[in-house]
């Protein structure tokens, strides 16, 4: 299939369409509209369903609604809106149903703004609703990474039966670039017979339900979902090494945060300084394993398009080898290279 | 010899939770059968609301989801825009969907969906041990209203039929209560025409049912018959608000 030149939410959706989703249920939010306008557009013409519904909080549960009944559904929104969604995306993950929820980041706390933020990190990756439960999160850094994600999204949605987060920040949902529809890798995929299409009177009925009165019954239930994660852990945790060979000074970055600091690095380099790059393309699971494989390291520099949220499991992966230090822009400010490249000189010891 | 009454297929076997005297029992079998009756049981997508009825999922003996509170009507949008060939319905407290699913509700009867909803009204938050809902009634008494509701503190209770009614979307809305027999049957009735309507793919329809609560009300459960009689009735008046044959 030939490259398009798309929009990053119009890609979004028609990635979503490519992977067999036939049914949207969003709520307008900027700066993510174009998402659902695309697929009011388009579901129609391939006999699915788009619903706007009343609110963030009516949308994803119209999603969970559809997602027992076994189909491919997705929703959007923008962080405030993902917010009013937790209520659901737990109630997804407690029933065991696979969904997709694509977060176009914007600034907060509260209403915050509308430009480009990745505040949204611990929201993402530290569960957002109630309860023992963690949903795999992807953060694209283009838009062709962001049509990949979302195609794969739903395969790991359906594997695991689980909700299956995509954040990116407001410019990869506003920007153009060329992207290709490319199937992902096909996983066997149980047939889903848990779904609720009736009984037909040929079986028991199906529930769909996350309810365990007994707290022996939630316990298990809680374990099982705990072993459904520990393989999510093992399996799915995907991440970039860029120059980390020989770097002394090694960056940790992910979304469009990330290709500005690989300009960081460019630049730096030309003046000597040996920098490197561990980029999460999964926030959760996160990929600890890449903190061993950087022999060379002396210093982390985390940059984050927030006050600092992923540090907080960059610590962790760090187990308090080495030095962690923090640049950040939040609020919709964006970081550019030279002020990146400063604060690595300033970690360092001042300019050579 | 000749079979004059059976359990209902559209119920299971399970023994429900529901306390003495309560009318949830007869409402769910009112379901039931009407679903039995109509031929759909095996054709039915439910979905439970969070309340008494909480685990209704185990009592109708069809596929059943089980809803945050209030979301109900949301959630069977998503299942019925999914499966527009299956039979979906919401059974829902006063509480679930006047107070906290009042939005869900609005907006499902406003975009016409096709489903049924059952609104089980009894003035009161059940499962929760007897707080005001707002369907409570001016001056009674509930453990958040502990003097009796105070209609300059927190209004007048919503009458959801009345109000349901005046959208275009709601096609069949209708009160009943289950307090003696002839009552009853005319419940079965309403409740039948409410899945018909849904069946026949006019819109949305809801059947507003006055139950009571005699473990949070503090009565006997005879006396709460009396006390829904004399108490909800004059507030909450029974009778069809809309029936799409009559609009036309």
């Amino acid at each position: 299939m030939a490259k398009v030149l798309m929009k990053g939410n119009e890609a979004l959706g028609k990635a979503a369409m490519e992977a067999g989703c036939k049914y949207f249920f969003g709520y307008p939010i900027t700066p993510q509209n174009e998402l659902p306008e695309y697929m009011a557009k388009e579901l129609g013409k391939i006999g699915g369903a788009f619903v706007q519904a009343e609110s963030e909080v009516a949308a994803i549960n119209m999603v969970y609604g559809a997602a027992g009944c076994g189909v491919r559904v997705m929703t959007s929104s923008s962080s405030p809106g993902i917010a009013l969604k937790q209520e659901g995306i737990t109630y997804i993950a407690g029933a065991e149903l696979p969904a997709v929820i694509v977060n176009i980041m914007r600034g907060g706390p509260g209403l915050g703004g509308i430009q480009p933020s990745q505040a949204d990190y611990f929201m993402s990756t530290r569960g957002g609703g109630n309860g023992d439960y963690r949903t795999p999160v992807y953060a694209p850094a283009t838009i062709q990474e962001a049509v990949d994600m979302v195609m794969e999204a739903f395969e790991v949605a359906d594997f695991y039966r689980t909700p299956v987060m995509v954040v990116a920040d407001g410019m990869i949902g506003q920007m153009m670039e060329p992207v290709e529809f490319k199937a992902p890798k096909k996983r066997d995929l149980a047939e889903k017979t848990w779904a609720t299409t009736g009984t037909k009177g040929q079986r028991k009925p199906n529930i769909i339900n996350s309810l365990f009165l007994d707290p022996q019954q939630l316990e298990d239930h809680c374990f099982r979902l705990d072993a459904k994660y520990k393989a999510i852990e093992e399996n799915e945790v995907d991440f970039e090494m860029y120059r980390t060979e020989d770097a002394e000074l090694v960056f940790v970055a992910y979304g469009t945060t990330s290709r500005i600091v690989k300009n960081t690095i460019e630049s730096l380099r030309e003046e000597g300084i040996k920098a490197g790059l561990i980029r999460p393309k999964t926030l959760w699971p996160f990929p600890f394993k890449a903190f061993n494989e950087i022999p060379n390291a002396k210093n982390l520099l985390v940059v984050e398009m927030s006050t600092g949220q992923m540090i907080d499991d960059v610590k962790i992966a760090n187990e308090g080898k080495l030095p962690v230090h923090f640049y950040g822009r939040t609020g919709g400010m964006i970081p550019n290279p030279d002020d990146i490249a400063a604060k690595a000189k300033e970690v360092l010891g001042g300019a050579r | 010899m000749a079979v004059v009454f059976k359990q209902t297929e559209g119920l299971t076997e399970k023994q429900t939770h529901y306390c003495p005297g309560c009318t949830h029992g007869i409402i769910h079998r009112l379901v039931g059968e009407v679903l039995e009756e109509l031929g759909v049981l095996g054709n039915t997508i439910g979905v439970a609301p969070v309340g008494c009825s909480v685990l209704a999922y185990d009592y109708f003996n069809c596929d059943m989801h089980e809803a945050a509170h209030g979301r109900a009507p949301a959630v069977a949008t998503g299942i019925k825009r999914v499966s527009p060939d299956k039979v979906v319905f919401t059974y829902q407290g006063d509480g679930d969907l006047a107070s906290i699913g009042a939005a869900e509700i609005v907006h499902a009867a406003a975009r016409g969906e096709k489903i049924t909803t059952v609104f089980v009204n009894n003035a009161i938050y059940g499962m929760t041990g007897g707080q005001m809902a707002p369907t409570t009634l001016p001056g009674q008494k509930a453990t958040t209203a502990p003097y009796g509701r105070d209609v300059s503190h927190a209004g007048m209770p919503i009458r959801v039929s009345e109000m349901l009614a005046t959208l275009d979307g709601a096609v069949f809305v209708e009160r009943v209560a289950v307090n003696n027999p002839v009552n009853i049957r005319k419940a079965k009735k309403a409740i039948k025409r409410a899945f018909e309507i849904q069946i026949e793919g006019k819109g949305f329809g809801i059947v507003e049912v006055l139950s009571t609560c005699p473990t949070n009300w503090g009565l006997h459960p005879v006396d709460s018959l009396k006390w829904l009689e004399e108490n909800m009735m004059p507030y909450y008046p029974l009778g069809n608000f809309k029936n799409v044959e009559e609009a036309k």
